[in-house]
């Protein structure tokens, strides 16, 4: 028993990360309705910023800054070289031209700041805590803290802010959005730059967990479950799918892996997604029904 | 008669024994080019940009016919080759040809379980089922000995070689004959194809599902269709990409970065176009090539491979973004291949959102 609510702990904490990056998604997709396939790119890249910069000898604080500035610098160039001139494109094409925009980010974060892996200590002893017996990984737990906070921040920024209401504005109704003087392409800007600071905050994270590398940039294909399973458009849903997910896969390990010979955390995610999508393909939180034919 | 009637009378005529004369000369040029390329550029350059205009077809057929995106062309392609692998391993019997034909029918309905959830939706909740694919069979195929034959390495290769009918293929003109041989057969089937009903009912599913559906296509039908003959064509290129062109395979040699190969393959040379696979294979082979002696006379060397390899990332991203905002027909459209038919065509029309 203690082992089974030790894998479940382990899964429901690992889980978080993938709800963080998974946030990051539904922002974008909220505001502009693009499947943001290049958020593992900018998480690898905000990410290798920060440690070339503190590398560098730049005080943490210091690299911080410049990092935002860059991840800022980032969104306005997105949106004004991509964005703009694919409105009104399909969600197709603009899924294709992110995929295109994680080549090009990709290649240019590690062709300028290589791509060894680098180590990244953030201070956070990984010292495993017992609550009778059962062990919980300190860090895990951290990083889950920090992903709440994230989560309590963003939601605040969304509901009490003029920014976040004028963005769900542009979410719920693009066109009256505009009529009412809503500048979209500001809008967008913002959507990138705090979706870039939330794969700062997931790639710091996950960098101090197993070195920032290329490998990041792949946590991409693990959020994709998650948004199905929790629905595209929700916060909430990216944060219950992570946490499935992420319990899911680390309990199927466990206990159904050792018949098939292990390692099926590659595709478990997707064959619960597939599932989802037959039962529910709105996911457990969507709004919208998805097309169907 | 006037003159004028006359000269439009032979005009077509000329332009017929023109166009003869062209493809004659063609023809020969593609015939005779292993006696007129080095070795090294059959073995490394022409042998597989023929494999990935091939894939490219494939994925094209599925993706820029039928309007069903997939990432998971690597998956099919692998399933292929493993399949021909198992088939000449423990079916001695089966000449490689027929290996070849049922190792395809084998992607092919592989193809057709995984298209299946595509009967209930669309866009890219799709990527999850062509991803999953990708993700299954890459586990799938590095975790059960069986299917690579417990050899150390985990690699596949075929230990009796090419042959046709008992004609020795192991020698760079025989791989590029086999491939040439295979690839032509399968283009001029698909060229057949999309020109047929089968075709056209595709065309109608992509341009808009719901009127597609109210005229009468059958539309699970005809998606099912696509998957299977996209996934049949990509086994097929996946076991030329193992055999004819590497040697020895293995699992990474049909990763993600395949599958997105493929797919910037059919965006850049075209999407919904046969000639759009060739284009674009051509493009995605020279590039790094160009790339490479750009950066061997200008830094002469000191350009390490890594950083070129970065480089080379981003060109290819710059690439695909220019070609979707500029030129959403590809290659095919830049060259003026294709009939000029006014107006651009938009790329999944019926994916386009309601407000």
């Amino acid at each position: 028993m203690s082992m089974f609510v030790e894998t479940l702990i382990g899964g429901l904490l690992a889980g978080t990360m993938y709800s963080l990056v998974a946030i990051g998604f539904v922002l974008i997709y909220k505001a502009s309705g693009v499947f943001n396939y290049a958020q593992g790119s900018l998480l690898l890249f905000a990410a290798l910023t920060f440690v070339t910069l503190t590398d560098q000898g730049v005080p943490a604080f210091g690299a911080v800054a410049l990092t935002i500035a860059l991840l800022v610098a980032t969104a306005i160039a997105i949106e004004k070289l991509l964005l703009r001139p694919l409105t009104n494109r399909s969600p197709m094409t603009l899924f294709m031209a992110t995929l295109g925009l994680s080549y090009v980010v990709e290649g240019a974060a590690q062709g300028i700041m290589g791509s060894q892996v680098r180590a990244l200590n953030l201070g956070i002893d990984d010292l495993p805590i017992f609550l009778g017996d059962i062990m919980i990984s300190q860090f895990d737990l951290i990083a889950a803290g920090v992903a709440l906070a994230l989560v309590v921040v963003l939601s605040l920024l969304f509901n009490r802010t003029r920014i976040g209401i004028q963005l769900r504005g542009v979410a719920d109704d693009t066109r009256a959005a505009l009529s009412l003087g809503i500048d979209i392409n500001r809008i967008w800007q913002i959507v990138w730059t705090v979706a870039g600071l939330v794969g700062l905050v997931a790639g710091l994270l996950w960098g101090a967990r197993q070195g920032v590398q290329f490998s990041l940039s792949l946590v991409v294909l693990k959020a994709l479950p998650v948004l199905i399973i929790g629905g595209f458009t929700s916060i909430a849903g990216a944060i219950v799918g992570g946490l499935i997910v992420g319990a899911g896969e680390s309990l199927a390990e466990t206990y159904v892996g050792p018949f098939l010979g292990g390692g099926i955390t590659s595709w478990f995610a997707y064959a619960l997604a597939l599932v989802f999508l037959f039962i529910r393909p709105a996911g457990l939180f969507g709004e919208r029904q998805i097309e169907r034919v | 008669m006037s003159e004028i009637d006359v000269r439009a009378a032979a005009e077509p005529l000329d332009s017929i024994g023109l166009k003869a004369v062209a493809g004659a000369a063609a023809a020969a040029l593609v015939l005779a080019a292993p006696f007129l390329a080095s070795e090294y550029w059959i073995n490394a350059i022409i042998v597989p940009f023929l494999i990935l205009s091939l894939a490219g077809l494939g994925l094209n057929l599925l993706t820029g016919y039928a309007g069903q995106i997939s990432l998971g062309a690597g998956a099919f392609m692998m399933v292929g080759a493993y399949a021909t692998f198992s088939l000449q391993l423990r079916v001695p019997d089966l000449p490689l040809p027929l290996a070849l034909v049922v190792a395809g029918i084998v992607a092919g309905a592989v193809g057709l379980a995984f298209g299946i959830p595509s009967t209930r939706i669309k866009g890219f909740y799709l990527i999850v089922s062509t991803l999953a694919a990708q993700f299954f069979f890459e586990w799938l195929f590095l975790k059960f000995p069986w299917f690579y034959n417990g050899n150390s390495s985990a690699t596949i290769s075929l230990s009796r070689g090419l042959s046709f009918f008992g004609l020795d293929l192991n020698h760079p003109h025989g791989r590029y004959y086999l491939t040439l041989g295979i690839v032509t057969l399968l283009t001029l089937l698909s060229f057949n194809l999309v020109r047929s009903q089968t075709g056209r009912n595709w065309m109608a599913i992509r341009d808009m599902d719901t009127a597609a559906a109210v005229i009468g296509v059958p539309i699970v039908r005809a998606k099912l269709q696509a998957f299977a003959v996209s996934s049949f064509i990509l086994g097929i290129a996946g076991a030329l990409w193992a055999f004819a062109y590497l040697g020895s395979a293995s699992v990474q040699s049909f990763g993600l970065t395949r599958s997105y190969q493929i797919l910037f393959i059919i965006i850049i040379g075209g999407l919904g176009t046969i000639r759009g696979a060739y284009l674009g294979a051509a493009f995605v082979s020279l590039l790094p090539l160009a790339l490479d002696w750009l950066f061997q006379y200008v830094f002469s060397g000191r350009v390490d491979a890594g950083l070129l390899q970065n480089i080379q990332k981003a060109i290819f991203g710059i690439l695909i973004v220019w070609f979707l905002i500029k030129e959403p027909e590809g290659l095919s459209r830049l060259l003026g291949l294709r009939r000029a038919n006014g107006g651009r065509r938009s790329l999944f029309p019926s994916s386009l959102k309601e407000n």
